[in-house]
């Protein structure tokens, strides 16, 4: 690991003796999660509690002409079958449209479809019973009549004159379109020496959580509140919809997220369903607990990527490039999500294609279009392996059309280290990032020239072998730019509080959330460095809208960068009034002294002058000896948010080395390197976590997964046998590397890790096989990478 | 995904077992290892009224060699093929077989009786009983049968068997002391069952062929014993020949077509693995130029 702190001064809170920072400690829930003490939402059991299941449209697009649930309501432990028209004398339809995409439009969605359902799993109508097999079975005997309407799922063809519009209100099926142009493209490419063009697809895939959504929704008339336990990754926002369509107040909501199995982006969402169970709790006052089954997550978590992108790249002989132009078009289901909307992620393509490079010429046009398909919306990465596969296959169709090599071009077009801050065609501002540093390190790690000659040397016996190379820019840490701005209530500010407790331990609360990314333990890793007590006693609380600070949660890789500067900013209060209250108590003076390994000592020395329990002790019990006049405050409170910069971004590089059997079109991965700068490090271990993670989510991506409609809008493959996800046995062995630049908007310098593997992967894998390719001719854009599609690039088949 | 109700009775011999289906006919359903019946229930793809338990017959269970015949109880798990060491010396493509069954979970709980009478025409295991001439012994309301392999898979999850009978056992001849094999197969997983795979055995002399029995599977409805293979048996092996025998081999194919795989590209994976079984059997890579697959 490279550490060039850029200005080691500004991090003296964490550089103290003992610190934790940069250090890898075992994550404090291990023990109880490895035990299966974990308390996942499907653990939560509550007094009269009853079971949902929705009964879901068979068909993509079709008006309810009845629904005769009469022979449902008679079977055994059924308590209610409720229909959309019913329900929503309880819940108010929302719309997922954000003031800042502009033209952005979206139709109302009813938490149970009325009247007309539009995709295939589209809830029509909730039986809610004693056990959800006895919903289940109840659910066979709902009688539902459909009129079948014409299914819109070719995204190609949604905007064609002679199909019909999905929601007539709208006028069309354009969701959102967003147009840039910088620079000066026409003549760039008119002065380019080779313009290359290629058209990539990406297949519509989905996060896949080992533990499915899940809500247990807890309306109690009395109190008149309703508590909601639900593995979300936003708790607060979840607070505020769920008030705000249930005509409730916020303070009559609560959120508490316990353990989560997974989210990857799937939990940062509104979904239908989960506001029907929470209506469904109000309308029947009792608890209701819905858990989706692995057939229903993939019909209705939300999707991704589905996305064709046209790309064209200039370039000169010498290897620069001049231009770059996308012309993207996705297709994002018959509704907008809510609240994030849809689309975010056709946005960020248009925001980071090109970013690593040099040239300011830079056209992009990207439509969003609706279909009758489950609903698509921002999944881990949120459109980077788009702009990352587009932007570095082109980077590598320019060099094989130069005769240069992939290191070389990019050399020659990355942005210089130096040369920051500086902002990106489409008008992203860059604080400092290290492309150059990350490609020599990279270069380094995989010893490139003798990977070149291996290569070489098996050609000759007929084995082909791919190196694929993607460097990557990554939104991390966003501001209020995200969703605040565009009117949506999702806080971009995190707050943390900490407190001495009397045997001097602390409590420290915080409204970032944990879902297996290490939340709790980089939190517990600030507080107790900056404050100078054992990690041991730091104990973290999170996801409970009633005793945490407010706060967005854990998305957009924030976390470490924002909710842990809050953490580091609060501790630094709480450290001060320790020692001043110290002071007090040995007549000595703030500056004479510190907090150590858990007891306050003397600066010059060292010595040990009172424990912290001690210190404590006469805080809370002897506060009569304290002088008069002296007010110990042993809880301090701080929020972050950035506020110079929109996003912090990170940069980095990946590497793919695969074998292509050209016989078969199999790939088999050999080995993946990534170098990344996340600026401040605070736990090693847990940031390779989030790479090698992120990595195979992309792998997944490039070969692997994909949701696989019909023309009529089934998706075919709901199940865990059909839809492949990355396993084990597939994955090459991942190396980690890090450029460390610290952010300088906090004095933590972090910045976020939890997409950059999701972002250039499957981008390094395309290269690598097109790499192993060359010698036959053939080029393939589209992922994922199956025998299929590789055969027919080959012309085998 | 909650199956729905069913009733369950846990046979407590052959004889009671046999006794329950003929009770219930087609109601009722037998439960060996569950591995490919409780995901049908739990999808609610299949709702029997009863399940009658036959796991816990021990008879079943085991594999005996002897006079020149190995015997399998229908019970015997993958997990127990995997270790054996009666099959290890005498049906050596049945091990290399099972590794590639599934994952190490499934294979303690499915039994070969279990993969056979649910007939997925993508299993290894089928295959292999055809490869090996095995035969599948049936025990019914009217007495025991002995169903030669190649008559025993008739489609996609059917089989000879009627729902009164019990798969007990399958005999397979000790495989030769000069004999040798192959398997293969193409999946995009570790575990997943096969897009192509071919378990072959054969007898190698004079760098040729005496004997060579290539077992296809996931090519076709139900596995597929190739006739194709007489084409490569007692000839000197060339391109020319082994050319020759795949185009023969792609006329007894009629693959399907899946979420994985257009019936092309079975055909192109399964000459694939026909003329890298032949490179591998006679190790003569050399042949591998000039065969146009
Ligand atoms: C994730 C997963 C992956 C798998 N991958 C593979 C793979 O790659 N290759 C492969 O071959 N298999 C695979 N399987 C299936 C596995 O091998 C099963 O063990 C096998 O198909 C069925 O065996 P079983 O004992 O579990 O049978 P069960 O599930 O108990 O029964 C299957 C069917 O056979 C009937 N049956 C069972 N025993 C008898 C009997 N003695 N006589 C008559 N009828 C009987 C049952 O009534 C039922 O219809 C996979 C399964 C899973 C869950």
């Amino acid at each position: 690991m490279t550490s060039d702190k850029a200005n080691p001064e500004a991090l003296s809170a964490l550089d103290r003796p003992n610190s934790y920072i940069g250090r890898t400690v075992p994550r404090p829930n291990l023990d109880r999660l490895m035990q299966g003490r974990g308390l996942y939402v499907s653990d939560v059991e509550l007094p009269r509690m009853a079971h949902v299941v929705f009964l879901r449209s068979p068909h993509a697009h079709a008006r309810i002409i009845s629904i005769d649930a009469s022979a449902a309501k008679q079977m055994p432990g059924v308590i209610a079958v409720v229909s959309g028209r019913e329900l929503s004398t309880v819940i108010t339809p929302w719309v997922g449209v954000l003031s800042h995409l502009k033209g952005l439009k979206s139709a109302p969605q009813s938490a149970i479809a009325v009247d007309r359902v539009c995709w295939q799993g589209e809830a029509v109508a909730a039986v809610v019973a004693a056990s959800r097999a006895q919903a289940e079975d109840a659910a066979e005997h709902v009688l539902v009549k459909y009129e079948g309407l014409h299914a819109v799922t070719d995204m190609r063809t949604a905007l064609d004159p002679a199909t019909p519009v999905i929601h007539a209100s709208l006028g069309d099926n354009l969701a959102f379109e967003r147009i840039h142009d910088a620079g000066a493209v026409d003549q760039a490419f008119a002065e380019s020496d080779e313009v290359v063009d290629a058209e990539f697809v990406f297949g519509r895939h989905t996060g896949v959580t080992l533990e499915p959504r899940a809500v247990v929704a807890d309306w109690n008339v009395a109190e008149a509140r309703l508590t909601i336990y639900q593995g979300t990754q936003a708790p607060h926002m979840v607070q505020n919809i769920a008030a705000l369509h249930l005509g409730l107040k916020e303070s009559q909501v609560r959120v508490v997220c316990k353990d989560v199995g997974g989210s990857f982006g799937i939990k940062v969402h509104i979904y239908a369903d989960e506001m029907a169970t929470y209506a469904l709790s109000k309308l029947l006052r009792r608890p209701v607990k819905f858990v989706a089954d692995r057939v229903e997550s993939f019909n209705t978590d939300i999707h991704a990527r589905d996305h064709r992108c046209k790309g064209k790249i200039g370039v000169k002989r010498d290897g620069t490039i001049t231009a770059f132009e996308i012309d993207d078009l996705t297709g994002i289901g018959p509704y907008s999500m809510y609240p994030r909307t849809s689309a975010i992620e056709a946005n960020q393509v248009v925001n980071l294609v090109g970013g690593p490079y040099v040239t300011g010429n830079y056209r992009a046009r990207a439509r969003v279009v609706f279909q009758n398909k489950n609903v698509m919306c921002q999944y881990r990465a949120v459109g980077h392996p788009i702009a990352c596969s587009v932007t570095e296959g082109l980077v590598d169709l320019a060099a094989m059309k130069i005769g240069l090599d992939p290191l070389e071009i990019r050399r020659r077009n990355l942005i210089a280290d130096n040369a920051y801050p500086c902002a990106s065609p489409s008008g992203l501002r860059f604080e400092q990032l290290s492309h150059h540093a990350a490609l020599a390190k990279l270069v380094q790690m995989m010893d490139y020239d003798a990977l070149r000659a291996e290569q070489a040397a098996l050609r000759v016996k007929n084995v082909h072998r791919g190196i694929g190379i993607a460097s990557f820019i990554e939104v991390t840490n966003p501001s209020a730019a995200f969703y605040g701005v565009g009117g949506a209530k999702i806080s971009s500010q995190d707050g943390v509080a900490v407190r001495l407790d009397a045997q001097g331990s602390v409590i420290c609360q915080t409204s970032i959330t944990e879902q297996g990314q290490g939340s709790e333990s980089l939190t517990a890793q600030i507080v107790g460095s900056v404050l100078g007590v054992s990690m041991d006693r730091v104990r973290v609380i999170l996801g409970d809208t009633d005793n945490t600070p407010y706060g967005g949660g854990t998305w957009a890789s924030r976390g470490a960068g924002i909710g842990g500067e809050a953490a580091l900013q609060a501790t630094k209060v709480l450290r001060k009034n320790i020692l001043d209250i110290a002071a007090a108590i040995l007549q000595s003076t703030p500056g004479e002294l510190d907090i150590v390994n858990n007891a306050v000592v003397k600066v010059a020395d060292g010595a040990p002058r009172i424990d912290l329990s001690e210190l404590a002790r006469i805080v809370y019990f002897r506060p009569d000896t304290l002088p008069p006049g002296v007010q110990p405050e042993l809880m301090a409170t701080r929020h972050f948010v950035p506020r110079e910069y929109p996003f912090a971004f990170t940069n980095g590089v990946q590497a793919s080395w695969l074998e292509l059997d050209t016989d078969t079109g199999f790939v088999k991965l050999l080995k993946h390197w990534v170098v990344e700068d996340c600026g401040t490090i605070i736990n090693p271990q847990l940031v390779d976590e989030q790479i090698r993670g992120g990595v195979v989510q992309g792998l997944g991506a490039a070969l692997f997964e994909k949701c696989v409609y019909d023309e009529r809008g089934q998706l075919t493959n709901a199940n865990m046998a059909d839809y492949l996800v990355p396993m084990s046995g597939e994955m090459p062995d991942i190396d980690v590397g890090h450029v460390v630049s610290p952010t300088l908007e906090s004095e933590l310098g972090a910045k976020g890790a939890g997409e950059a593997g999701t972002a250039g992967a499957a981008a390094a894998v395309t290269n690598a096989v097109n790499d192993a390719l060359k010698p036959f001719g053939a080029i393939v854009t589209e992922i994922p990478l199956t025998p299929q599609v590789i055969l027919t690039a080959l012309g085998r088949i | 995904m909650k199956a729905s109700a069913f009733a369950y009775a846990r046979a407590t011999s052959v004889e009671n077992a046999l006794d329950l289906l003929s009770v219930h006919g087609e109601a009722a359903k037998l439960l060996s290892g569950g591995q490919s019946l409780l995901p049908a229930m739990n999808l609610r793809l299949i709702a029997p009224e009863l399940l009658v338990d036959v796991s816990q017959l021990v008879e079943l269970r085991g594999i005996v060699v002897k006079e020149g015949v190995v015997t399998i109880g229908a019970l015997t798990r993958h997990a127990d093929l995997l270790k054996s060491p009666e099959i290890a010396a005498h049906a050596p493509l049945l091990m290399d077989a099972v590794a590639h069954v599934a994952h190490p979970a499934i294979r303690n709980r499915g039994t070969i009786g279990g993969s056979l009478a649910h007939a997925d025409p993508a299993s290894e295991l089928p295959a292999c009983m055809l490869t090996l001439g095995a035969t599948i012994i049936a025990r019914g309301p009217s007495g025991e049968r002995r169903i030669a392999a190649n008559e025993f898979f008739v489609g996609i999850y059917e089989t000879a068997l009627t729902p009164q009978e019990l798969l007990v056992a399958v005999e397979l001849p000790v495989t030769p002391i000069n004999s040798t094999h192959f398997f293969h197969e193409f999946a995009r997983r570790h575990g997943d069952y096969a897009i192509v795979g071919l378990a072959a055995q054969a007898s190698v002399k004079d760098g040729g062929f005496a004997d060579l029995r290539l077992g296809f599977f996931a090519v076709g409805d139900r596995p597929l014993l190739a006739n194709s293979a007489s084409k490569l048996v007692d000839v000197v092996i060339t391109s020319a020949v082994l050319t020759e025998a795949a185009s023969a081999l792609d006329d007894e194919l009629d693959p399907l077509e899946d979420q994985q795989a257009t019936p092309a590209m079975r055909r192109l994976l399964a000459k694939v693995l026909l003329t890298r079984c032949v490179f591998a059997l006679l190790a003569r890579p050399d042949l591998c130029a000039g065969v146009s697959a």
